[in-house]
């Protein structure tokens, strides 16, 4: 890796670290709970690109796996979340395709 | 001091030490909202963000597997079951008085003190005479690849070398999980259940815990919709 790509890549990480504390404005001081929750998301995969550059930086790129998996995770914190929202329950089934089962009036719960 | 000093090797002080700065510092501003904040379901996710943090903190420390850990456990499933320990609880949290604070901060900080007297009996890494470089750790690392026959020692050590050790961690974790999984009643029934000890019924309106929830509705009048 060329000087100049390594200081691009870790000025990346910077970067991204700078996005991750702006998310964190968010999640402190988000009015709603929707705007705490797209943050927590987001900041999930600041974290997740963080890993994909750090492993470039270190010079191993087998770690992007790592990356992936983390993107896994925090897709089910997100819909853990929402179900919580939607459903007061967490053992809903998630409505799909033209079944009408487990259909909850969406947003009355939505304090 | 040999780890200052190759801290402060140009080589090692610009892609990590700087960035390990970083994170503390957010971390340090996440657990300072945790404890500000009222909102219980801000701090489910303040914690979640906590986890990935300290996760990605511990990838620049070259600990993969203690990052997949925590992000698998601190964001993926205590998030999880926080929020549904919410569902059985309040949404807000009341504030503590500044007394009875008292005592958990100096736990905290005899706590503290106490990490930083045992740092300096920390070995250096890398260190050929510290504990894990000398005794039985060495042998593992020289007869893993003809006993085991795996490439990763840490794997054959955990499931191989202890295997009854790891086996009972394992039974530990699931009857852990499984109690906290009854406890919480995510088939549903959280807040409705019934108990009959000596034939006598209790469920959630007439235990002796309903006077603390403020909805005092009845089953019917909480199932139709509000005006």
């Amino acid at each position: 890796m060329s000087p100049f790509m390594g200081y691009f890549m870790l000025g990346s990480a910077f970067l991204i670290i700078v996005s991750m504390a702006l998310m964190l404005v968010r999640l402190i001081g988000g009015p709603t709970l929707y705007d705490r929750l797209l943050a927590v998301n987001s900041f999930g995969t600041k974290t997740v690109l963080f890993l994909c550059v750090f492993c470039f930086i270190i010079g191993r790129p087998d770690g992007v796996d790592i990356a992936l998996l983390y993107a896994l995770m925090n897709f089910i914190a997100t819909i853990a979340a929402l179900k919580f929202f939607n459903y007061r329950a967490l053992d809903v089934e998630l409505p799909s395709g033209n079944s009408t089962a487990g259909r909850v009036k969406v947003g009355e719960d939505a304090r | 001091m040999s780890l200052f000093a190759a801290a402060l090797e140009p080589a090692f002080v610009v892609p990590t030490l700087l960035l390990d700065i970083c994170f503390l510092a957010l971390l340090v501003v996440v657990a300072f909202a945790i404890v500000r904040m009222r909102s219980l379901f801000g701090i489910v996710m303040l914690q979640g963000v906590y986890s990935l943090l300290s996760a990605a903190w511990f990838v620049t420390l070259d600990a993969v597997d203690v990052a997949f850990t925590e992000a698998a456990v601190g964001a993926g499933v205590s998030t999880v079951l926080m929020l549904s320990a919410m569902l059985l609880a309040d949404r807000k949290s009341t504030p503590v008085p500044m007394r009875r604070q008292l005592g958990a901060l100096a736990v905290v900080l005899l706590a503290g003190v106490a990490m930083f007297y045992a740092v300096p009996d920390m070995a250096a890494f890398g260190d050929v005479n510290s504990a894990a470089n000398s005794y039985v750790g060495m042998d593992f690392m020289a007869k893993t690849a003809e006993e085991v026959k795996i490439p990763n020692v840490v794997t054959a050590v955990l499931a191989s070398y202890r295997g009854y050790d790891t086996f009972g961690e394992v039974v530990v974790i699931f009857s852990a999980g499984l109690g906290v999984l009854l406890l919480l009643g995510l088939n549903g029934n959280s807040g409705h259940w019934v108990a009959r000890p000596n034939g006598q019924v209790i469920n959630d309106r007439t235990a002796p815990s309903a006077g603390l929830s403020k909805d005092n509705r009845s089953e019917e009048q909480r199932a139709e919709p509000d005006e």
